[in-house]
């Protein structure tokens, strides 16, 4: 129906983007860089993620949910829409929150990536906000926990004893299709200490 | 139309002066695309209905960044978040309408990096269009949602031009409000444009939803002193508090003097392709006290001259509802 649907469009964009591809692969530099403008991004590069620093190649447009479950294997980031409409991609970047589905891998370079997994101690002991939502039973299908589970240790972050409304503001950005609004913000409560 | 997860590949450049963004994007013209958040981008690119060849990622580019004290208001750089529009402390005491609407964007994650700039620059929402079909908008030679059929609830009240897709951001009605001025640079150059005259509608431009043509870049907006700590109202009415887009939104901005209304701006959101100034409310209630009986005084007044739709009829007594509530807040 709509022309980009072509078979010459398509042609078009193998021949394009195929050649794209490859000058990021390698032929980089001398001759091929003397004719594109300056600031192109190179493909390896060093990621921080739970405080681990780990070199990837990471095409120009990936998103940082594609490079963190499927290069670096962190699939506690969860997919839900892929579009920033529904939070399960939640990780943080230098401490605030963001959806991992809508970041370019290339944005966070040299920044700080946490994701779930980089919660726990090094002994294993789970950060406050995990332990919390075990204790409220916080989670029903537990596809959206991740994701919660990031909004809210952003928020005691800066916000160590949050009000149930500030509680619910942070968490506002992470759908959770089961409906267990409460029971998170129960979990949030707990991991302030406010709940006994 | 299939969805996809992954975008298709594009060249990405990360230049860190704005001069070489402003080389980059004079050069690559139409088939780069400028990214801030990306929040309004992505979508584009993963649903394939939109296929730049390349990204310009602005976020290098420091000069571009932070919310300072000018001798005449403020000027926030482009790229600033809207997380950082409504917590930063001289918005929300001077300009507290401006941090307002900036709080109601979308969700949380989005605002921490979604930026100002790409706020005002989003395309509409209109959802046949952003599914890749031919309308107006994209080049074509009809509009899927001016029919008897078509889902048009969201969509405008007035000065529809063959599109009648409105203005989706939530900050541009505040911009308008405030008197902001956008300060559109490109290579070589530099114009001021008011919010105002920023916006365009389908009569100037069907495919383009402001002045700025292929190549400038939007590097600041400056808020002007005169409406500094002005007594506001601010409301968006949309179906959820988080996510959803505004079906209406106003922003209005006032100046009362021995209780009357001296002076006054109230702009509508999503009831146009571009915000839209009640002027003919601004004008009724100049010199009347901020109450009751001036709000009956005016009542009907906003929505007047309103084309609905089959769907947006609703939308008038929302506006309507909305003047009456910044009069009696
Ligand atoms: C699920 C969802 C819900 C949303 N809800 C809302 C909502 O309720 N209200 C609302 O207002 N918006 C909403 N948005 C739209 C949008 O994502 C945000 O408004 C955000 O502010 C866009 O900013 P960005 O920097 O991420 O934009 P980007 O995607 O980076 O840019 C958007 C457009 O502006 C252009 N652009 C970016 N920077 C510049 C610049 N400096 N100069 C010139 N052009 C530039 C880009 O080329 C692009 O065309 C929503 C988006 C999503 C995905
Ligand atoms: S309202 Fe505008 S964007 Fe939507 S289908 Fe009609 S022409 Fe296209
Ligand atoms: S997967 Fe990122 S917001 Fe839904
Ligand atoms: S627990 Fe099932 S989606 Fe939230």
């Amino acid at each position: 129906m709509t022309p980009k649907l072509t078979r010459r469009r398509f042609i078009k964009s193998v021949i394009f983007f195929g050649a794209a591809a490859s000058s990021g692969a390698g032929f980089y530099l001398a001759s091929a860089a003397a004719q594109r403008p300056a600031g192109g991004v190179e493909r390896l590069v060093s990621l921080n993620v739970n405080g681990r620093t780990r070199r990837v190649d990471v095409m120009p447009q990936e998103t940082l949910a594609h490079t963190l479950r499927y290069k670096l294997g962190l699939t506690g980031t969860k997919l839900g829409c892929n579009r920033g409409e529904c939070g399960a991609c939640t990780v943080t970047v230098d401490d605030v929150t963001n959806y991992a589905c809508s970041t370019l891998t290339h944005s966070v370079k040299g920044r700080q990536v946490v994701t779930v997994e980089g919660l726990r101690a090094a002994d294993g002991t789970l950060h406050a906000v995990q332990q919390a939502f075990i204790d409220e039973l916080s989670p029903q299908c537990g596809f959206c926990t991740p994701g919660q589970i990031m909004s809210a240790v952003a928020l005691l972050k800066t916000n160590p004893r949050p009000t149930r409304e500030e509680a619910r503001q942070a968490l506002s950005g992470n759908l959770c299709r089961c409906g267990a609004y409460d029971h998170y913000l129960n979990g949030v409560m707990r991991a302030s200490g406010q709940l006994s | 139309m299939p969805a996809y997860d992954n975008m298709p590949a594009m060249e990405l450049y990360q230049p860190v002066q704005v001069e070489d963004a402003l080389s980059l994007a004079s050069r690559l013209a139409d088939r780069g695309w400028l990214l801030g958040g990306g929040q309004d981008t992505y979508g584009w690119i993963k649903d394939r209905a939109k296929r730049p060849e390349a990204l310009i990622d602005l976020n290098g580019i420091e000069s571009m960044r932070g919310i300072r004290e000018t001798s005449d208001g403020i000027e926030i750089g482009a790229l600033a978040t809207l997380t950082e529009i409504s917590t930063n402390p001289l918005i929300s005491e001077r300009y507290a309408l401006l941090a307002k609407a900036a709080s109601v964007v979308a969700s949380p994650q989005i605002r921490n990096v979604g930026t100002i700039a790409g706020n005002v620059s989003q395309d509409v929402r209109c959802w046949y269009y952003r599914r890749g079909l031919d309308c107006y908008r994209a080049g074509g030679n009809l509009c899927y949602a001016d029919t008897p059929e078509a889902q048009n609830r969201e969509h405008a009240l007035f000065n529809a031009s063959r599109c009648v897709a409105v203005t989706p951001s939530d900050t541009g009605p505040a911009l308008v409000a405030l008197e902001a001025q956008m300060v559109i640079s490109r290579e070589g150059g530099q114009r001021v444009v008011a919010a105002e005259d920023f916006f365009v509608g389908p009569a100037i431009n069907i495919t383009r939803t402001t002045v700025m043509e292929p190549g400038e870049i939007l590097t600041a907006v400056r808020i002007p002193a005169k409406w500094a700590n002005a007594e506001y109202f601010y409301e968006k009415v949309a179906d959820r508090n988080v996510w959803d887009f505004a079906l209406v939104s106003l922003a209005a901005v006032m100046r009362t003097e021995g209780g009357n209304i001296q002076d006054s701006r109230l702009v509508c959101g999503a009831v146009e392709c571009t915000p839209r100034r009640l002027r003919s409310v601004e004008q009724a209630i100049q010199g009347q006290p901020r109450n009751q009986a001036t709000a009956d005084m005016v009542a009907g007044m906003a929505s007047e001259g309103a084309q609905p739709l089959t769907h947006n009829h609703f939308k008038m007594p929302l506006m309507d509802n909305l003047v009456q509530r910044a009069l009696t807040a």
